[in-house]
């Protein structure tokens, strides 16, 4: 099991980005002047009201969009690609549980011999196993969304993107699949970027929450969330984690404030 | 180790009221159907209208039996054209709408003309091809050109209907050009191409009895429309209703052939082939 605040102190940034803009083609500015490093094994959230950029700094991360200038660093192992987790489930309805969750692999030409054992492994992490067979149609939302992290963990990937990815889901549902990501994250030393709305889930995932502002998108504030680990429903009810809450939700006023003002 | 929780089994939907399900979907029509036939025997019994004019259900019947050697044989020449043209139909639909989805230039370029060709009623094209083309060539052609556009239209609504994140996703684990094609975008649009060719496979039978039809006037043809039109010259109007009679049924099996294809193939993910639950 590896420590996460080991991994943090190695210093290393997984992900850096300097100067990152983003100015759409009718003239919008999107995003930036964006500067963020985040460390290796380091849990972010990027924090902002909806439209703020978060999700775009979040694909431009992933290098599914272009910054307009500014350049993106990702430090990850050659071969290891980045998982990107969207916000919908985004499974292809036609393949069942397990060729979802192999599609990563395939489009890397990996034989199926060789692909089974970690599909299995992916589906066991998110406690699937025994739902290969399914097709998406027949699954919950909740479930949906492990398969979607399953198939991002296929690839053992450095880097974990993650955009929104519990916000469509039922506060119970996503509070397990809270937890649960917190124990994978614990248990796999990943870097994982979360983009959210929502202030008590940034805290009670992450170690450090940055917070956005909107039209452009820039860092307003970062909160940094020393809480004991592992975090469970402990955490969410203790004085601790309403303090830290009541810090970033007043960030998170400020930086609309600075908007308001604009 | 692994801390997670046990989940809540999938809901699978129930396997029950299939077959109530079914019967509405049979019966109505069936009742319809019979009610018809009853009207139309009455109507031609009480008015005492002659077979030249009006046969009845049952001389339609009997002139099927006595006739079929050679309704059958023009009932097989009709299908094999209407089944070239839709083979035809759906390789040229889906091919072109694949070339339109590679290159934004050439479906500016040509896309203008399949419409045209689609908007021209084909019993005005048939005669032209008539001349340029051998008659049998001529007919399988016309058959294409009113199918194949169905199969364009859809495939290509298809193809442009692909989950924006789904392509974002291919896009991140780098896959070519034909992963996408394979893995992403014929899979997302076969709902929609299936939908193209159940309308594509009316449609050529459609093309080929009108193409007969102006071969027919030539001299030559031995399909279906050729024996309409033989027995309209000779007023065999019985005739004529047994081949109508033919032409129909072999609409609808070939309609209820590719509902059946479609739903072989969507019923296992696509909304439309699912049993409707709650």
């Amino acid at each position: 099991m590896l420590d996460p605040d080991l991994s943090i102190r190695n210093n290393v940034n997984a992900v850096s980005l300097h100067g990152v803009t983003k100015v759409y083609d009718n003239g919008t500015v999107a995003l930036g002047p964006l500067d963020l490093a985040i460390r290796k094994g380091e849990f972010v959230s990027l924090l902002g009201s909806s439209g703020c950029g978060k999700s775009t700094a979040l694909r431009i991360i992933a290098g599914l969009i272009q910054p307009t200038s500014g350049s993106v660093d990702t430090a990850t192992r050659s071969g290891h690609s980045i998982g990107f987790v969207f916000q919908e489930p985004t499974l292809m309805p036609w393949c069942n549980v397990r060729e979802n969750v192999r599609l990563p692999l395939k489009l890397a030409h990996m034989a199926k011999a060789e692909s089974d054992g970690r599909v299995a492994d992916a589906l066991a992490q998110v406690g699937l196993a025994e739902f290969a067979d399914a097709f998406p149609r027949e699954l919950s939302g909740g479930m949906k969304m492990r398969v979607s992290l399953a198939r991002a963990l296929v690839t053992d990937p450095d880097i974990l993107l993650m955009d929104e990815p519990f916000a469509a889901l039922d506060e119970i549902t996503r509070f397990r699949l809270n937890n649960d990501l917190l124990a994978l994250w614990r248990r796999l030393g990943k870097t994982v970027v979360f983009v959210t709305h929502s202030v008590f889930e940034s805290v009670y995932l992450s170690q450090r929450v940055v917070v956005m502002t909107s039209r452009p998108g820039r860092i307003s504030a970062e909160c940094r969330i020393d809480a004991a680990e592992p975090r469970g429903d402990e955490f969410r009810t203790s004085m601790a984690y309403a303090g830290h809450c009541r810090d970033v939700s007043q960030a998170l006023m400020q930086a609309s404030g600075e908007e308001i003002r604009l | 180790m692994n801390g997670l929780e046990p989940l809540p089994s999938a809901v699978r939907e129930p396997g029950a009221s299939r077959v109530q399900m079914r019967w509405p979907r049979i019966l109505p029509p069936l009742v319809v159907f019979a009610l018809g036939v009853v009207a139309w025997d009455l109507i031609v019994r009480i008015g005492e209208i002659p077979p030249y004019l009006l046969p009845g259900p049952l001389l339609v019947l009997s002139t099927l039996i006595s006739d079929w050697t050679i309704l059958s044989d023009s009932l097989a020449v009709t299908l094999l054209t209407a089944l070239e043209g839709f083979v035809a139909a759906a390789i040229g639909g889906i091919a072109l709408a694949l070339l339109f989805n590679r290159s934004r230039w050439l479906e500016y370029s040509l896309l203008p003309y399949a419409i045209v060709l689609q908007v021209t009623p084909v019993i005005a094209i048939a005669p032209l091809m008539l001349i340029y083309l051998p008659q049998q060539t001529a007919v399988v052609v016309c058959a294409w050109i009113v199918a194949f556009f169905p199969v364009l239209a859809n495939t290509t609504l298809g193809l442009n209907s692909v989950d924006r994140n789904l392509a974002g996703l291919f896009q991140l684990y780098g896959a070519s050009r034909g992963q996408t094609l394979r893995y992403l975008k014929l899979p997302a649009a076969l709902p929609y191409i299936l939908g193209g060719l159940r309308i594509a496979g009316g449609l050529s039978l459609i093309g080929a009895v009108a193409a007969e039809i102006a071969a027919g006037a030539a001299g030559a043809g031995s399909g279906l429309a050729y024996r309409i039109s033989e027995s309209s010259y000779r007023l065999n109007i019985p005739r004529m209703f047994a081949a109508l009679l033919l032409l129909s049924a072999a609409g609808v099996v070939i309609y209820m052939l590719l509902a059946l294809v479609s739903h072989v193939a969507l019923r296992r993910w696509h909304e439309s082939a699912l049993r409707k639950e709650n």
